[in-house]
């Protein structure tokens, strides 16, 4: 094999990444701290002293908040469950990993119909008799509402996400110290929290980074059932580049979700340090 | 292998002729107008398709209309050959207009032409078509009109009280608002609400009259349904029964009369202390430097003008004309009954004829974005009215500066920036 040879394979994405990654980024992070040609923070300053940075800057942790914890728990059940099946184990899997192939507007459009004045669940309701007109539950007179409806939409559509690297990292993990664990006692509960949880670590640091960003990218769900009554940090950052066309400000907006992402990515990789001699 | 070789070459080089043909005659019409897909398509069938050599019609978003419009003209080369949009979208793009001085258009009304020199001394753009806004109420709504007022001269109070019987009557309430986030509730507050109580939509922005006219929005809001943040285009909600009195962009409202042309009435806009302000609304074409064949592009502008094309435009987009047109006898409802509320809101005698933002350039989705602003805090988020008006002013006067935009109607004229007081 020759020597250049691994280098000539990881050429075309490395060309790719420096197009289509790197050079726009290095252009908005350029964008961000320059106006009217000069270096200057007056975008941040922009963005920030509008009322609606810190709506959005709130809802957005808000929603991570919510969302990714309620996901943790429900893939780490959905692994543990899918890992014990003797049968019909891949049909489940399937299964579970249908929302994944739903682009994430459509997610929304469908909890949309579902919540909407005219949608499946007013006309359930009304159908049954348990209520005499629809109500209207997507209103600004119920942020709390829209927020359910946003973490219900969020949970369905990405935890199979999580589940399938879960899955994955429990595949790995050798059966011997579970029944060793066995052997000397342990409960069910007890494997499971002793040895399974710090063995799965590599993988629930991938899972959880992959999630938390993507929590922080959030965008087509939110603007589905929220329209501008839920801002994010991301419906923000489209605001100011396609309405308000200011895309000083929106490259600003970029970088603090840049800031926030890589910010939370050092925590977990800190919380979940694995040393580097468990590393296999 | 070879005679396979041979036709494979026949075809791509026919391929290539034929896309080479078509790249040149075709048109690109770069336009905001007409977005929802049946009036794209109705433009394409029934309005482009008669000039001869080809219209490729395109309706983008107002932001990827803007970002490939402006990447053509930094680029200095492109492939759009007209430019359409509103009057604000136009300015954006200003500087990389060319003069149409030499089209004939004498048949538009000088002042309606004088806006597309867009402050310059050149044509940069040719009125393409025109519309307003008006009210619209279901027929079951008038039953609740309050006594001794008149339809066609409507005051706001009427306007609170009628919707106020409603809502009570009804049991729920019963006028719709656009307040979506594609309404154009924007155009309301600075065309209508402010300047029929102020008498101005930026040097008055804080006034005790604004105050007042904010106050009296807030009381309107008590009896419009809270669904009307969702609402974009008011013509559904009609439809639907779901509203029965609203005010929308008459190329808004048309489907409803079009729908169920028996149903509805569409009346003026109502006035307060300062007069009857309303809006209207001038889209435009121009063609920009980088247009592959400008003189093809002119032609397609004449074309748009003839009278029949103007009729097949109003048809196909509820936008009127902008030459003297003669209308058939079977134009659609919506435009029956839009255009004696028309007629009578323009002849009023306290009517108040307010421009749309010019001179804004880029800046205009952050002028629009001030009134927005206004209105989630103020009627959304419940927040004080001086207070909200007091920053929101601060915001405005500094875009004011910045885009150094002279004040237009029903503003007075200024030199250099338009003040906030």
């Amino acid at each position: 094999m020759p020597r250049y040879l691994p280098y000539l394979l990881l050429l075309p994405a490395t060309v790719f990444l420096i197009i289509f990654f790197l050079y726009p980024f290095t252009q908005v992070a350029i964008e961000s701290v320059t106006s009217n040609g000069e270096w200057s923070l007056a975008n941040f300053q922009k963005a920030t002293s509008h009322w609606k940075f810190g709506e959005a800057f709130k809802n957005t942790m808000l929603l991570a908040a919510l969302v990714v914890p309620i996901q943790l728990v429900m893939s780490l059940t959905m692994a543990t469950v899918v890992q014990k099946l003797q049968k019909g184990r891949s049909a489940i899997l399937y299964i579970f990993a249908i929302p994944l192939g739903i682009s994430d507007l459509a997610a929304g459009l469908i909890w949309l119909s579902i919540f909407e004045q005219s949608g499946f669940l007013n006309s359930m309701l009304v159908g049954l008799g348990l209520i005499e007109q629809p109500i209207l539950y997507l209103s600004y007179q119920s942020p709390w509402i829209i927020l359910f409806a946003i973490v219900l939409a969020e949970v369905w559509r990405a935890t199979a996400i999580m589940m399938v690297i879960i899955v994955a990292g429990l595949g790995l993990i050798p059966r011997e110290y579970g029944e060793a664990a066995e052997v000397f006692g342990a409960t069910r509960w007890q494997r499971f929290y002793k040895v399974t949880l710090p063995m799965l670590r590599p993988s629930l640091q991938t899972a959880l980074i992959l999630r938390v960003i993507l929590a922080f990218e959030v965008f087509a769900v939110v603007i589905a059932l929220g329209g501008t009554q839920m801002p994010v940090l991301m419906s923000e950052t489209f605001n100011w580049q396609f309405n308000l066309q200011d895309r000083g400000v929106a490259a600003a907006y970029a970088m603090v979700i840049l800031a926030v992402s890589v910010l939370f990515t050092l925590i977990i990789l800190r919380a979940l340090h694995v040393p580097k001699e468990a590393r296999t | 292998m070879t005679s396979f070789k041979t036709f494979l070459g026949a075809v791509s080089g026919l391929a290539l002729t034929f896309g080479a043909v078509s790249a040149q005659a075709e048109v690109l019409f770069w336009s905001t107008q007409a977005q929802p897909v049946e009036e794209t398509q109705k433009m394409r069938d029934e309005v482009v398709a008669g000039f001869e050599p080809g219209v490729d019609y395109q309706a983008p978003e107002t932001g990827p209309w803007l970002t490939r419009a402006q990447a053509e003209l930094s680029a200095g080369s492109g492939a759009v050959g007209i430019l359409g949009g509103l009057h604000g979208d136009l300015t954006a793009v200003r500087g990389g207009l060319s003069d149409l001085g030499d089209i004939d258009i004498s048949a538009i009304p000088a002042d309606l032409a004088a806006f597309g020199k867009l402050e310059t001394d050149q044509q940069k753009y040719i009125p393409w078509m025109q519309a307003t806004f008006l009210m619209v109420a279901n027929k079951k709504a008038l039953d609740y009109l309050p006594e001794g007022a008149d339809l066609n001269a409507l005051s706001y109070d009427q306007l609170i009280e009628w919707s106020r019987a409603m809502a009570e009557g009804e049991g729920s309430p019963k006028f719709g608002f656009p307040a979506g986030p594609k309404g154009l509730k924007h155009r309301f507050f600075q065309g209508f609400l402010l300047p029929s109580y102020s008498g101005s939509t930026v040097t008055e922005f804080r006034s005790a009259e604004a105050e007042e006219a904010w106050g009296k929005f807030r009381d309107l809001w008590q009896y419009t349904n809270p669904a009307s943040t969702n609402y974009n285009f008011m013509q559904e909600q009609l439809v639907n029964d779901e509203v029965w009195l609203t005010f929308d962009h008459i190329a808004r409202i048309s489907e409803a009369f079009n729908s169920r042309p028996d149903d509805f009435v569409a009346f003026p806009v109502p006035s307060g202390p300062k007069g009857r302000g309303f809006m209207t609304v001038v889209a435009g074409m121009g063609v920009p430097e980088t247009a592959p064949d400008k003189d093809e592009a002119k032609a397609l502008i004449e074309y748009m003008l003839k009278p029949e094309t103007q009729i097949a435009t109003l048809r196909a987009t509820n936008f009127y004309p902008v030459v003297a047109v003669d209308l058939p006898e079977d134009v659609p409802a919506s435009v029956k009954a839009s255009g004696p509320a028309i007629e009578a809101m323009t002849s009023a005698e306290d009517a108040l004829p307010v421009l749309l933002p010019m001179g804004m350039g880029d800046l205009n989705g952050q002028f629009n974005q001030v009134y927005v602003d206004t209105f989630e805090q103020i009627v959304l988020a419940g927040r004080d009215i001086r207070p909200t008006l007091e920053q929101q002013a601060e915001a405005l006067r500094a875009l004011m500066n910045q885009a150094e935009a002279p004040c237009w109607l029903p503003d007075a004229p200024s030199q250099g920036a338009c003040p906030v007081n």
